[in-house]
């Protein structure tokens, strides 16, 4: 049992799903019980549920504002955190999160998974989140002496690194791609470690003037959440033919085939009807049922996946893929939340992803060059133009870019755009137009 | 052996990144890398992949908690050593997969998996998150480990999926729906782009702290932190501090994140914001931003019985109303926004029409409206 009285936290134990408080008072429990020489406070957790039941009564959170801990020479992955009631909690007095670089797309064996809750039993609180929300494992709670000795067991034994934090390059991150999908069109896994090896000092040690993250997507069902969650994001996308086995698109008329796999069956909707289903949803327009055969104008095709994912044994994604790449997603602070633009409609994304670093490069020098104190590069692009920001990449405008046409006529017109350039002469002007 | 406090650069490793992923690959996802051709979902939480090679991987997926102990972590690899040869991998939505290449394994992981509780009743693994219904709510760290968030998180989330739970293992739904929170505008969880948005707010203009203030902040840097101008500076009993004109404040929270002498959260005036309609997907209508259609809900912990309420109109309006594929944001507009009041019964205030940058795309330059 736990030592703390905690009414509020125990409503929380009711009901099915999995109970987070349940949970925490089995970890409180295994520590009281333990015989692991424990190098952080055993009651932890249980102040840990004390500090919470206090916060659930007050509605107004206990922790103080920040605290800036770290590892020797990395400016991230270290989250200091103090509470603000350490006489009344002394266990969580200081209990600081570290970030640990998930694996790309989050596949464990139970040998690592094992040693990570051996290090974090023993030199933290035992407590963590799978996963935080950029992807980062979160070691959750251990005290300032615990950070470097952490460090030293996850890189020395471990062979496992921190993730990012602060003004740095998040931990990047990416859907479960070919592992796993039919849809993935590039290899999200390989490019995300390659490019996280690539990046290791950005991530480690904050050089930009706020933030930045890659998420790479594999189609565009954007599983990763990439157009609305990075700096820079890299879409799955083919630029030749939807590849049609029509045999299996007559099976799925027939009903021999269950449609979207089987994510509708919860529900009676009827029989598949692929006019009404298919043909008519296509944003389009560019498909056609005869009764036998169905049609797709690829040319007009802009990729949505909805066939594919209605149809995925008779419909699958063209051969010639890459990605489109985006800039400039962030949440809400400061200016408004903003998704990415699309800038590079398609590139071949293979190792050793050159074109894709080369772009990356110039983007940051301009952004570390021209960004303000916490300005994403979102806020830069809108703050400078979208015409500037092509410029920085060297690249030509495309009407893929935009939704539409400036309706303004307020053109800034460049002296080199002009012939003649601006230099005029109000002498020569004044002969032929009198004042 | 370990790390030496005298000597800390002894042996010190930097700049490894992350294991690699391959080490961690089952073999029957090592040996068909590349090759699937498609998948089916036999039950809601079941996933079967089929590769070209005629291979299959059967997937049990299951409901996690963000907060997780290592007592629990330790379970998953036990049942993992007994079905799945010592692999499994975690979704970006706090889902945990179980894998086994054969259909025959399925049952008894399944009826491991099932049997499974905790102490206090709940169920340990629920199995679903799949196609069309609900799957896990993405959140952030809310009460238990954050220092500027508005709500709780994580007992939000339970609070809501204790309610929504048969929806998590069902697939009823026109489209799937994912709900996301946020416990404070910084939004470490970004849920502006999903169906149902849940987001921690302030609603009272931050406390100065005038006789520590100069002392914990730069204040050259509150002051630009501000994006409305509201802040200037101010020298209070002979300190140097800050002054705030309440009237301007939008109650962002930045202003603290740069300087601790400011805090907003409030017992009264902190608590829950909904947003709905947004999609990150490009499926048949292009990704959209969630729009608030609840202004603020008190924080009601334990349970937050207002919130789940809401959440519960706002979803089932849908779930009745909406077509086949129909996603929340594109029910909402093809009904029409007045009409989405309507069937969700919930009310429409002044504070739900945007008055920040680009407020004026968002008011209707039309006289197409509905009764």
């Amino acid at each position: 049992m736990t030592k703390r009285k905690t009414p509020m936290l125990d409503e929380l134990e009711k009901g099915k799903w999995p109970s987070f408080i349940s949970d925490m008072k089995q970890e409180a429990e295994a520590r009281e019980k333990t015989s692991v020489d424990l190098q952080t406070p055993k009651e932890c957790v249980d102040d840990l549920l004390g500090l919470l039941e206090l916060t659930y009564v007050d509605k107004v959170v206990h922790w103080k504002h920040g605290g800036i801990v770290g590892v020797f020479g990395y400016g991230g992955g270290v989250i200091g955190r103090y509470c603000d009631r350490p006489d009344e909690f002394p266990g969580v007095r200081d209990f600081h999160t570290m970030r640990v670089n998930q694996p790309s797309s989050k596949f464990y064996s139970t040998e690592y998974l094992r040693q990570i809750c051996e290090l974090w039993e023993r030199r933290g609180s035992g407590l963590t989140n799978m996963h935080g929300s950029t992807g980062d494992i979160i070691l959750l709670g251990t005290t300032t002496p615990q950070l470097e000795e952490v460090f030293w067991e996850l890189t020395d034994n471990l062979d496992q690194d921190l993730g990012g934090s602060g003004s740095n390059l998040r931990t990047p991150s990416c859907c479960i791609g070919k592992a796993r999908c039919e849809f993935a069109c590039y290899d999200t896994q390989a490019i995300c470690t390659d490019f996280t090896m690539e990046y290791q000092d950005e991530l480690h040690r904050p050089a930009f003037p706020y933030k930045f993250k890659f998420k790479f997507d594999g189609c565009p069902n954007g599983c990763v959440a990439s157009i609305a969650r990075s700096d820079m994001s890299i879409i799955g996308t083919w630029r030749d033919d939807i590849r049609i086995d029509q045999e299996a698109v007559k099976a799925y008329v027939g009903g021999e085939l269950k449609p979207n796999g089987g994510a509708h069956s919860g529900r009676d909707w009827g029989a598949f009807d692929i006019q009404k289903e298919v043909v008519d949803l296509c944003p389009t327009g560019c498909m056609g049922w005869d009764g036998s055969k169905l049609n797709i104008d690829n040319k007009e095709c802009t990729r949505c996946m909805h066939c594919i994912n209605v149809m995925p044994r008779a419909l699958r994604i063209g051969e010639d893929t890459g990605a489109s790449i985006l800039f400039g997603a962030k949440a809400p602070i400061l200016e408004g939340a903003q998704m990415s633009t699309l800038t590079v409609p398609f590139m071949k994304i293979e190792e050793p992803y050159e074109e894709l670093k080369d772009l990356v490069e110039k983007v940051w020098d301009y952004w570390s060059e021209e960004g303000k104190n916490r300005e994403r590069l979102g806020e830069l692009m809108q703050r400078e133009g979208f015409q500037k920001f092509l410029e920085v990449c060297e690249l030509d405008a495309d009407p893929r870019m935009i939704q539409e046409p400036r309706s303004n006529p307020y053109i800034f017109w460049k002296e080199e755009d002009v012939e003649g350039g601006w230099d005029r002469d109000i002498k020569a002007f004044r002969k032929k137009h009198q004042k | 052996m370990g790390y030496d406090p005298k000597d800390p650069l002894k042996d010190r490793i930097t700049d490894i990144g992350p294991k690699d992923y391959k080490e961690f690959l089952p073999s029957v996802i090592k040996e068909n890398y590349g090759k699937w051709l498609y998948h089916e979902i036999l039950e809601p939480g079941v996933l079967m992949h089929v590769s070209e090679t005629g291979a299959k991987v059967y997937t049990v997926r299951v409901g996690g908690c963000r907060l997780m102990s290592v007592t629990h972590i330790r379970e998953i690899c036990e049942i993992s050593d007994k079905h799945c040869d010592g692999y499994l991998r975690f979704t970006t939505r706090n889902n945990v997969e179980f894998m086994v290449d054969d259909e025959a394994k399925l049952k008894p992981l399944m009826d491991d998996l099932e049997g499974r509780e905790f102490a206090g009743g709940s169920k340990k693994f629920p199995r679903g998150g799949t196609g069309a219904g609900l799957t896990n709510i993405v959140h952030t760290q809310g009460w238990i480990h954050c220092h500027t968030p508005a709500i709780d998180a994580s007992g939000v989330v339970k609070a809501v999926m204790d309610e929504l739970y048969d929806d998590f293992q069902d697939m009823r739904f026109p489209a799937q729906v994912r709900i996301s929170l946020a416990c404070c505008l910084n939004m470490c969880g970004a849920v502006h782009c999903s169906d149902i948005a849940i987001l921690g707010i302030h609603r009272m203009p931050p406390m100065l702290d005038h006789e520590h203030l100069d002392n914990m902040c730069e204040i050259p840097l509150a002051i630009a932190a501000c994006p409305t101008g509201a802040i200037k500076p101010a020298t209070v009993n002979g300190k140097k501090s800050v002054a705030v004109k309440n009237e301007k404040c939008m109650f962002c929270g930045n202003c603290y994140t740069m300087c601790p002498s400011m805090p907003l959260a409030d017992e009264e005036g902190s608590g829950v914001a909904l947003l709905v309609g947004g999609k990150i997907s490009n499926r048949i209508s292009q990704p959209k931003f969630s729009k608030v259609v609840v202004p603020f809900i008190p924080n009601e912990p334990p349970r937050w019985p207002s919130t789940v309420e809401a959440i519960k109109k706002i979803l089932y309006a849908y779930v009745d109303d909406a077509k086949k594929y129909e996603r929340l944001g594109d029910w909402a507009e093809r009904i029409g926004w007045e009409r989405f009041f309507e069937k969700t019964e919930l009310p429409f205030t002044g504070h739900l029409i945007d008055d920040y940058r680009f407020a004026y795309t968002t008011w209707r330059q039309s006289t197409q409206f509905k009764f």
